[in-house]
């Protein structure tokens, strides 16, 4: 490959995945404000990976993200962990966005930038789909290589680890790749104080619906793909069943266990 | 008055809390059973520039100021403060004064490598016979030819037998406080014995040691400072230490509280959560007020060195009342934790333990007293 490849990493902010979370009577959809926000566990393996790429490699590695202006925080920190610039699309019209949507405005950010890989999370916290991966490989064109747990880069050929039910398989592509990681594909890095400091300075770009040429009536929640039509709440946790041992506890579990079809 | 915090010190909080939260926590008990923290952890202390914070970048540091190393300490301190007392004695107490007072060479030699983590630093002030009177210390460094030679032991170094540099203060001159120079020595020196002091009540994860200088010959550029200076240098160096010390205390504190909460919110006794009894919200309240009741006083400290203004007295302060908190509060976790407060399975029986040396060292509560009644009344009552 030639040198200097440049990465882009999606990054999403998600609502903090061990608070209570709900979703907003008003419109059914998530309420991001009334808990912390952090990014997407497992899109930090993704901003590791790229950033392990461009160690090896040289290069640049953009993170993007879709959401608030609040998620400019998640972007900082993927700029502290050593990052190389920012670009944050936000724009009101995007509330209550559907992935296909998200897929196209995405795709459309990514074409008027260069770039050879995009690096994302297997799948957000909030919404669990998993699909964006395979969505933006279909609209940008690129090569798809999603669920991996390893990547490589030699020349133009990426080759990734892709878990499945067996293992794993190895798999090829040439550039431009869209790769979503798994969790547990590297140990991400913590923002050194140098890096945070370093990162205040580095450039991010704010841009909206208008600057990317998307009509705010063709997005969000209106114009969604998707509905949430109503939801409710989980029912508090009931008493757990207790099992007394009286010689035969291994035995009472496994029929337990076997009763909830767990065995 | 803004008491806010930058984008950039909440970042670092932040990334110090989930360190400690992922790589300290989960490992402080078993530490505090071992004697002994895991000591990859010094490296990896020196990648986050937790050990540089404070020190220019010319020089390896991270750069920082005064209030964002308070809250590296903080959280830290919430963590481990056997981790916690790594980092002050290390950055604070050596790597500090060698910037303050070194030599090019001197900085040269040994910066770069403490802020790294690379290699950490001891403070060797404190002996069997002088502690809260370190003016009256013995150990002699007697001239030869161009350099110098010591003998004499030296008690309770902290990081003792980990360190890579000892700043060493030894008797060059006469009697008091004048007769004191201090020296940066290597501690692979021929005729330096370090062992370890075991059997601590708390802190037990961390290195102390005595160390015993046998007829050790210094290279007279291995002084640090001029000659009789060395007990200014101690005393400045001790001065931003109850500093630090103090927001370690904030940190366990703060840890103790937070452990004392959790429980009481789950442990059930007369049919409710014991969070809803109204001695066990006292216990709580307290415990709240007087953490945050120490912290301003902390970050006070740290406004006036950033804002290069007297600050001996104010740390004194914090110092003392910081320290009292923390074996107050970490005791009052105990009580919430009621009989399993008392099995170390649970975190809050090794936070009074690490919590007890908090008033003793660094200058005793009844020091700090001292000092802060000397400024009050302009009589010093030390003798
Ligand atoms: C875990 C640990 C780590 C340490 N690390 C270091 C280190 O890294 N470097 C170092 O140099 N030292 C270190 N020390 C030493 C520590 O600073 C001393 O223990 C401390 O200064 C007190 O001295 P001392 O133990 O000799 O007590 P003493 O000075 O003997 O005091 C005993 C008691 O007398 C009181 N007292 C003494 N003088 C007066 C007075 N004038 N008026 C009223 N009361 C008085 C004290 O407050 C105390 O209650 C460490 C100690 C411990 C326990």
């Amino acid at each position: 490959m030639r040198l200097g490849m440049n990465i882009v990493v999606l990054v999403k902010q998600v609502p903090d995945t061990w608070a209570e979370r709900s979703l907003k009577s008003s419109d059914n959809t998530l309420d991001r404000e009334s808990v912390d926000a952090v990014i997407n566990e497992v899109d930090e393996q993704a901003i590791e990976a790229g950033l392990r790429l461009i160690e090896a490699h040289g290069g640049e590695v953009t993170v993007l993200s879709m959401g608030p202006d609040r998620a400019s925080e998640s972007i900082r920190k993927a700029l502290s962990m050593g990052a190389t610039k920012g670009f944050l699309i936000s724009d009101a019209a995007l509330h209550g966005a559907c992935v296909m949507q998200t897929a196209t405005v995405i795709a459309k950010a990514l074409s008027t930038m260069e770039w050879d890989i995009v690096l994302t999370g297997g799948e957000s916290t909030d919404a669990r789909l998993a699909v964006l991966p395979a969505l933006l490989a279909e609209a940008t064109g690129a090569a798809q290589l999603t669920q991996a747990r390893k990547v490589t880069v030699e020349g133009s050929t990426v080759s990734v680890e892709r878990v499945n039910e067996a293992g794993y398989s190895v798999i090829q592509a040439s550039t431009p790749a869209i790769i979503s990681v798994l969790e547990g594909t590297n140990e991400a890095r913590y923002p050194s104080f140098k890096g945070i400091m370093a990162a205040k300075k580095k450039p991010l770009q704010t841009v909206n619906l208008g600057d990317l040429g998307i009509a705010a009536d063709e997005v969000g929640l209106a114009h969604a793909t998707t509905a949430v039509t109503s939801f409710e709440n989980r029912p508090p946790r009931q008493a757990g069943a207790a099992v007394k041992d009286e010689g035969d506890g291994g035995v009472k579990i496994a029929d337990y266990l076997a009763s909830r079809k767990l065995l | 008055m803004d008491l806010s915090l930058s984008e950039e010190q909440v970042a670092l909080q932040q990334m110090v809390r989930d360190f400690v939260d992922k790589d300290i926590a989960p490992y402080a008990t078993a530490w505090d059973r071992a004697e002994s923290v895991d000591l990859a952890i010094i490296p990896k202390l020196g990648d986050l520039g937790l050990l540089g914070l404070t020190i220019p970048e010319e020089h390896g540091g991270s750069g920082g100021d005064t209030l964002a190393y308070c809250l590296a300490l903080e959280e830290l301190g919430r963590g481990d403060s056997s981790v916690r007392g790594i980092v002050s004695v290390s950055l604070g107490l050596v790597t500090k004064s060698i910037v303050g007072y070194g030599t090019p060479q001197q900085i040269e030699r040994w910066v770069p490598g403490l802020c790294a983590g690379e290699m950490v630093g001891s403070f060797a002030l404190t002996e069997s016979g002088s502690g809260s009177d370190p003016a009256s210390l013995r150990i002699r460094a007697t001239r030869d030819g161009e350099g110098w030679r010591v003998s004499g032991t030296k008690m309770f170094i902290t990081n003792g037998t980990w360190a890579s540099v000892v700043l060493l203060f030894a008797r060059t001159g006469g009697e008091g406080s004048r007769g004191i120079t201090a020296f940066l020595v290597p501690t692979d020196v021929e005729g330096l014995t370090r062992s370890t002091i075991h059997g601590k009540l708390g802190l037990r994860a961390q290195a102390t040691a005595e160390l015993v200088f046998d007829n050790v010959y210094l290279p007279d550029e291995w002084r640090l400072g001029e000659e009789g200076r060395g007990l200014s240098i101690a005393m400045a160096a001790l001065a931003k230490g109850r500093m630090s010390v103090a927001a370690g205390c904030v940190g366990l504190a703060r840890g103790a509280l937070e452990h004392a909460l959790t429980y009481a919110g789950q442990r059930e006794q007369f049919g409710k959560p014991i969070a809803g009894h109204q001695l066990v919200q006292e216990l709580l309240a307290d415990m709240a007020v007087e953490v945050d009741a120490a912290r301003l006083l902390t970050w006070r400290v740290a406004d006036l060195i950033d804002r290069h203004l007297p600050f001996a007295t104010e740390s004194s302060m914090a110092k003392l009342f910081a320290s009292e908190v923390a074996v107050k509060a970490s005791g009052a976790a105990l009580q919430v934790f009621g009989g399993y407060g008392f099995i170390d399975e649970y975190p809050v029986g090794k936070l009074t333990r690490d919590a007890r040396v908090m008033t003793l060292y660094e200058g005793t509560s009844q020091i700090q007293k001292l000092v802060i009644g000397r400024a009050l009344t302009g009589i010093n009552a030390f003798g």
